[in-house]
C-alpha cells in the first residue's frame, strides 16, 4: 500500500536567498536564507506574528518575495509536486470523495485514474465510511485528516503544514502526527509550523526559529533543543517550561 | 403536499367568501374557483404563456448573469466599483422603465427594429431578462466573492487559475444562488409594466397573468382576475417554500 518515493528529489533542495516580504514599508520577513533539504522534517518555530505562516506561503509560492528569491532545484518557479495544508482546512462544499477528486481533476487526470486514486486514498486513511458524507460536517480531526489525505493524493515531494493540529484534541493530534510520520517515511519532505513544543520535539529533524520576521537559528533539532544559542530562542523554550 | 396546498387554498377562499359575503363579492370567487377547477382553456393558455416567458427569461438571465457575476467577483479592473454599483441599482429598476427601454430598442425605428419582435412573447422574454439580470449578477457576485475569500489560498495552492475557479465557486455556491434565481423568478412573474409595454396584452398571444388581471379588473370581469391572482399567489408561496426548504436541506446536508 505504501508508495516508497526516492529521497532524491527533483525539486528539492529549495533555497531561499535573502528572501524578504514586506507590506508597504513594514517588513514581515527579512533577509531569510534557508535551505529545505530533501527527505527531512523541518519544523518552523517562533512566537505569534514571527512570520511562520508567511514563510510557508513564501516557500509554497502563494506569495512572492518582495526582495531576494526562492529557488527550486528544478529551476521552475512553482513546481507542481508540492502541497500545503492550512491551519483551518479549506474543504469544498462537497462530499469527502469529491474533495479528494477535485485536485486530481484540476491536474487533468483521467476519470478512471482519479477513481482509483480516490478509492486508494479513502482506504489508506480510513476515510472509506465517510466517503459520501459532506466534508464540512466532519469533526475537526476528520476534516484535518481529509485535508492531509487530499494533499497526499497530489504525490507531493514536499508538504507544507501550517499548524496542522492547533485546533485538535490530543487523540486527533496523535492521528495527524502519525500521518505526518508515515508521509515522511515515504520520503515526502515535511515543512511544518507549530506552537506545540511537544509536537516539535516529536517530529522535528531540523528546526528553523523565527523572531520578528528574522531567521535566528536553523539547526538540527537535537542541537536546538539541547541548547539554543540565540537568547530569543532560549526565552521561547524557557517560556514553554514555565507554562 | 400539492393536494394539501390546494385544499388549504380552497379553504382559505371559502372562508374569504363567507367574510366577504355581506359585501356581495362572492360572485368573483365562485367564478374564479370554477375556472380553476374546470381548467378553463383561456386561463390555462395565459398561465402557460406566463410561465414560458418568465422561465425562459430566468434561463437567459442565468446563462449571462452567473458567469458575469462570478467574473465581477474575481476580476480586478478600473471601474469595477462603478459596475457593481450600477448592477446593484438596476435591481430596483422599475419594470415600466425596463419595458420602455426594450420598447425603444425594438420599435420600428429602434436599433433592433428589423427583428420585428415588438408585441411578441420574445419581446416580453427580453424585457423580463433585463429585469432579472441585475438580481442574478449582483447576487452571484456577492455569493462568489464570499466563497472566493474562503477558497482563494487553497485553490491557488492547487494551481487553479481564476478562470478555472469560476465553475468551482458557482457550484459550491449553488444553494445561495438558487435563492437568488428564485427571487429573480418572483420579480419577473409578478411584474406587469414591462410585459404590458412590449407585449401589448394581445389576447391569446401576449396576454400574461399580470396583464390579464389588470385588464379584466378594469373591465369588471373579476372572476378571471381573481382566479389568476390566486394562481400567482400560490406560485409565489410555492417558490418561497421551495427556496426555504432547499436552504434548510442544504444547511443540514452540505454544511
Amino acid at each position: 500500500m505504501m508508495q516508497m518515493r526516492p529521497i532524491t528529489s527533483a525539486i528539492l533542495p529549495l533555497r531561499l536567498e535573502g528572501a524578504s516580504y514586506a507590506v508597504g514599508d513594514k517588513p514581515l520577513l527579512s533577509d531569510i536564507s534557508l535551505v529545505v533539504k530533501p527527505g527531512r522534517r523541518l519544523v518552523v518555530l517562533g512566537a505569534n506574528g514571527a512570520g511562520k505562516s508567511l514563510l510557508l506561503r513564501l516557500c509554497h509560492g502563494l506569495i512572492a518575495p518582495t526582495a531576494g528569491c526562492c529557488i527550486w532545484a528544478d529551476g521552475s518557479s512553482r513546481p507542481a509536486a508540492q502541497a500545503m495544508v492550512f491551519q483551518r482546512p479549506v474543504l469544498l462544499r462537497r462530499s469527502v470523495a469529491a474533495n479528494l477528486d477535485y485536485p486530481l481533476a484540476l491536474r487533468g487526470l483521467s476519470r478512471s485514474s482519479r477513481r482509483d486514486m480516490v478509492a486508494r486514498t479513502l482506504a489508506r486513511f480510513g476515510l472509506g465510511p465517510l466517503a459520501d458524507q459532506p466534508a464540512r460536517l466532519l469533526s475537526g480531526g476528520e476534516q484535518q485528516r481529509l485535508a492531509l489525505a487530499r494533499a497526499w493524493t497530489m504525490t507531493p515531494e514536499v508538504l507544507f503544514l501550517d499548524e496542522p493540529t492547533s485546533a485538535l484534541d490530543p487523540s486527533a493530534t496523535r492521528m495527524i502526527e502519525e500521518m505526518i510520520e508515515s508521509f515522511s517515511a515515504e520520503g515526502i519532505t515535511i515543512v511544518l509550523t507549530t506552537h506545540n513544543l511537544g509536537q516539535a520535539r516529536r517530529l522535528a529533524e531540523d528546526v528553523a526559529f523565527l523572531h520578528r520576521g528574522q531567521l535566528i537559528e536553523h539547526r538540527p533539532a537535537a542541537d536546538f533543543f539541547a541548547g539554543p544559542q540565540a537568547p530569543e530562542a532560549r526565552a521561547y523554550l524557557a517560556g514553554d517550561l514555565i507554562w | 403536499m400539492h393536494l394539501f396546498h390546494s385544499c388549504r387554498i380552497l379553504q382559505f377562499c371559502s372562508n374569504f367568501q363567507q367574510l366577504l359575503g355581506g359585501l356581495h363579492l362572492d360572485g368573483p370567487f365562485t367564478t374564479a374557483l370554477g375556472l380553476i377547477l374546470a381548467a378553463d382553456p383561456a386561463l390555462m393558455q395565459i398561465i402557460g404563456l406566463s410561465l414560458r416567458v418568465t422561465l425562459t427569461a430566468v434561463l437567459v438571465a442565468c446563462a449571462i448573469g452567473l458567469p458575469l457575476g462570478a467574473a465581477l467577483a474575481l476580476a480586478r479592473f478600473p471601474g469595477r466599483g462603478a459596475v457593481i454599483v450600477l448592477f446593484n441599482a438596476l435591481m430596483g429598476l422599475p419594470p415600466v422603465v425596463a419595458g420602455l427601454i426594450v420598447y425603444l430598442m425594438l420599435s420600428r425605428s429602434g436599433p433592433l427594429g428589423d427583428l420585428a419582435l415588438l408585441f411578441t412573447p420574445e419581446a416580453m422574454i427580453l424585457a423580463q431578462t433585463v429585469l432579472i439580470l441585475p438580481i442574478v449578477v449582483s447576487l452571484t457576485r456577492s455569493v462568489v466573492a464570499d466563497i472566493w475569500d474562503e477558497y482563494r489560498e487553497h485553490l491557488q495552492s492547487l494551481g487553479a487559475s481564476r478562470l478555472r475557479a469560476v465553475p468551482t465557486l458557482l457550484w459550491d455556491g449553488r444553494v445561495s444562488l438558487l435563492t437568488g434565481v428564485l427571487a429573480g423568478f418572483g420579480r419577473a412573474s409578478a411584474e406587469v409594466g414591462a410585459v404590458l409595454i412590449v407585449g401589448g396584452n394581445i389576447a391569446g398571444h401576449t396576454r400574461t397573468m399580470t396583464t390579464a388581471i389588470t385588464l379584466e379588473t378594469s373591465r369588471g370581469n373579476l372572476g378571471l382576475a381573481v382566479a389568476l391572482g390566486i394562481i400567482l399567489l400560490s406560485l409565489t408561496l410555492t417558490l418561497n417554500a421551495v427556496a426555504w426548504g432547499a436552504g434548510q436541506w442544504a444547511r443540514g446536508r452540505l454544511g
